[in-house]
């Protein structure tokens, strides 16, 4: 009988160019993703050894961490971001490699532009010097964040020197509720699992919650697997994974694509495979998420309270910043700020569903809500669509690509003390601007509390 | 990569524990595009006070004190995963950091830049400590090869990764050893493509 295999091991074994000992493997790297941020002291290495970019057709580079969202085409006003996006366009030129400058119709945040361009595809291995690289993940391939040395590394040899992580499965079986969806799901599950539940662990999502999802909602799944803690998280490529690839810019056509999906269909997890540990979850059970806290793991159900953890010092400093208290409800808490966006939740499908939400609706008279579309291609589509005359009557601001007040880099900051209801992945203290308090949540949820101008439980509007 | 086999000199004290990057390298000074100077800002908040003067009482302003070894409390390295924080080090001239625990994704950023995270016990480190403030001139020796420390007369031994030891001494990175085995990356590339693209 032939081995039980998950998909992960599959990929894994296909990339091992060799074992270094027991627990360490030399992987190859099919896909490489820079940027402006941690790109430039690994092309300072190349240049210092007298080397090039080993496999220039693996690397693409795009602007996007520390990129104005106005007036795109003028001079970056922030000399040190203008001074790295410009050292960015240089390395680019000198080495070769393929570009998306600001302006470009495919630039936009790395892990938006891999999956709309068809560069990302199942069985790959991705790598890019951002944490948030486990969004790839949706189309099953191993796809995780990379420090500085080794984006050098990949650069130099197109492979890693990497610890095997050990795996993990989270099944969701049902259906949703109506207003709950792939957000809600991952903040319920990091809610359970904690900020560090995940720590050493390669995720598998499986179940019929799961396979129910679009491509774009299990890219907001996977995006978020670092955020217990977990290496990348990755879920088994079917025939949505295909129909959604077939046609994009870079996918393979012809007899190639035949020979792909045929190999690709041979990927999913082995019926009677194991995995080092399980979890399984009801979809019932899930409601639309917020966060309270000041890390991800910090969520509850809209019409919960906030748990009790008095006894924890940084939950204490925790609810301070936040300005909240155990047992209390976000419900009807009053907000100044709605952003919607980050690698989370700024493609088509949210900017949509926003859109189908806010028709004919009004954001309250206090907020500021602007959405930043995750690329220049969703960009176009929202407007090509109308959805721009939408957010436009409703008094939101539709800005330019990039990751904007995901990690407030550039010049969208929430002011300090103010609450932002925010659609990104991180809520750590000063995470959106100095002493911003951010409560992570679904596009729904964000546009149900602008139109209100305070947290509400969608479901009640829908 | 520098080499690091063998080692004697002085040591830094630093007797604080969870050190984390912040302190080590503050998130101001990442917008930087190259490695170099980041030496300048080491410990910046804790060596310069509020209005940029000098502060005498922070122990790398102490004349007494010196050296490439920087001996400091537990759980050193803790917090964001920027690499900046083992490129200032390494700049500021620092090639070991000894200490009773280490962060782990800041042991893997150190050694990748040719610093070695020498850890000790508890009670080993206490009395480095001592030692060093009782004699701030006296010198350590440090053995990568036979994975030991000496400090006056006392030989304690430290645990190292093998592969990573190698690395060190030959003053070898991940991606020097991945250079040498190119050979066998284009066999690997040639007999298989996964990727379709
Ligand atoms: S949107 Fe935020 S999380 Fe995503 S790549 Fe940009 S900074 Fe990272």
């Amino acid at each position: 009988m032939s081995e039980k295999l998950t998909l992960f091991e599959k990929i894994w074994r296909h990339h091992t160019v060799k074992k270094i000992d027991e627990t360490r493997d030399v992987l190859y790297i099919d896909k490489h993703l820079i940027h402006e941020v941690t790109s430039p002291q690994a092309f300072d290495g190349l240049r210092n050894r007298g080397i090039g970019v080993f496999r220039i057709d693996r690397i693409i580079a795009t602007a996007d961490h520390n990129v104005p969202t106005k007036n795109q085409h003028l001079p970056i006003q922030d000399e040190l971001g203008r001074i790295q996006v410009d050292t960015l366009y240089k390395n680019c030129e000198e080495f070769g490699v393929e570009l998306f400058k600001l302006g470009h119709e495919h630039q936009g945040i790395v892990h938006v532009i891999g999956p709309e361009l068809g560069m990302t595809l199942p069985g790959m291995t991705i790598v890019c010097g951002d944490s948030h690289t486990s969004t790839h993940g949706a189309f099953g391939n191993i796809s995780f964040g990379i420090g500085t040395s080794q984006v050098e590394q990949v650069m130099a040899t197109q492979c890693l020197v990497l610890d095997k992580p050990k795996t993990m499965r989270i099944t969701v079986n049902g259906q949703l509720e109506r207003g709950v969806g792939a957000k809600d799901i991952i903040l319920y599950i990091i809610s359970k699992l904690t900020a560090a539940g995940g720590t050493g662990y390669f995720v598998e999502y499986a179940g019929s919650a799961i396979t129910d999802l679009s491509m774009e909602q299990r890219m907001t799944i996977c995006n978020m697997s670092i955020e217990m803690g977990a290496r990348g998280g990755m879920i088994a490529p079917d025939h949505k994974t295909y129909d959604y690839i077939k046609g994009r810019k870079y996918a393979p056509f012809g007899e190639k694509w035949e020979a792909a999906v045929a190999y690709w269909s041979t990927l999913p997890t082995d019926a009677e495979a194991t995995f080092d540990i399980e979890y399984n979850f009801e979809a019932y059970e899930i409601e639309p998420m917020v966060t309270y806290g000041t890390n991800p793991g910090m969520g509850m159900g809209v019409s919960d309270t906030i748990p009790d953890d008095q006894s924890s010092d940084s939950f204490v400093k925790s609810m301070a910043y936040m300005g909240f208290h155990c047992g209390e409800q976000l419900l009807g808490k009053e907000i100044q700020n709605v952003f919607i966006g980050s690698c989370t939740n700024s493609r088509i499908e949210d900017l949509r569903l926003v859109a189908e939400y806010l028709s004919g609706k009004q954001k309250a008279n206090h907020v500021k809500a602007y959405i930043v579309p995750g690329s220049k291609m969703v960009e176009k589509q929202a407007i090509d669509e109308g959805l721009d005359k939408i957010f436009e009557e409703a008094g939101f601001e539709l800005r330019e690509p990039g990751c904007s007040a995901c990690l407030g880099m550039n010049e969208d900051k929430i002011p300090a003390g103010e609450y932002c209801v925010s659609t990104s992945n991180r809520n750590f203290e000063g995470r959106q601007g100095q002493g911003a308090r951010t409560i992570l949540a679904s596009p729904l949820m964000a546009a149900a509390a602008a139109v209100e101008g305070k947290i509400v439980d969608v479901r009640k509007s829908l | 990569m520098q080499k690091l086999d063998k080692i004697i000199s002085t040591a830094i004290p630093l007797p604080i524990e969870d050190i984390d990057t912040d302190q080590i390298i503050p998130a101001r000074f990442l917008k930087a595009v190259s490695k170099v100077g980041f030496g300048q800002n080491l410990f910046r908040d804790w060596r310069y006070t509020k209005d940029d003067t000098l502060n005498v009482d922070f122990v790398l302003n102490n004349q007494k004190f010196g050296g490439k070894i920087l001996v400091a409390g537990r759980n050193f390295g803790c917090g964001s995963s920027r690499e900046h924080a083992a490129w200032a080090l390494a700049d500021y001239g620092i090639s070991v950091v000894i200490s009773s625990f280490f962060a782990d994704i800041f042991k893997g950023n150190a050694l990748n830049n040719g610093i070695l995270p020498l850890q000790v016990s508890q009670e080993d480190l206490d009395q480095i400590f001592e030692t060093i403030f009782e004699n701030p001139n006296i010198e350590l020796d440090i053995n990568v090869e036979n994975q030991t420390l000496t400090i006056a007369g006392k030989q304690i031994t430290f645990d190292i990764d093998p592969y990573k030891k190698v690395c060190l001494i030959n003053g070898y990175d991940d991606i020097d050893y991945l250079l040498s085995i190119k050979d066998e990356i284009v066999a690997y590339e040639k007999g298989s493509n996964f990727s379709f693209s």
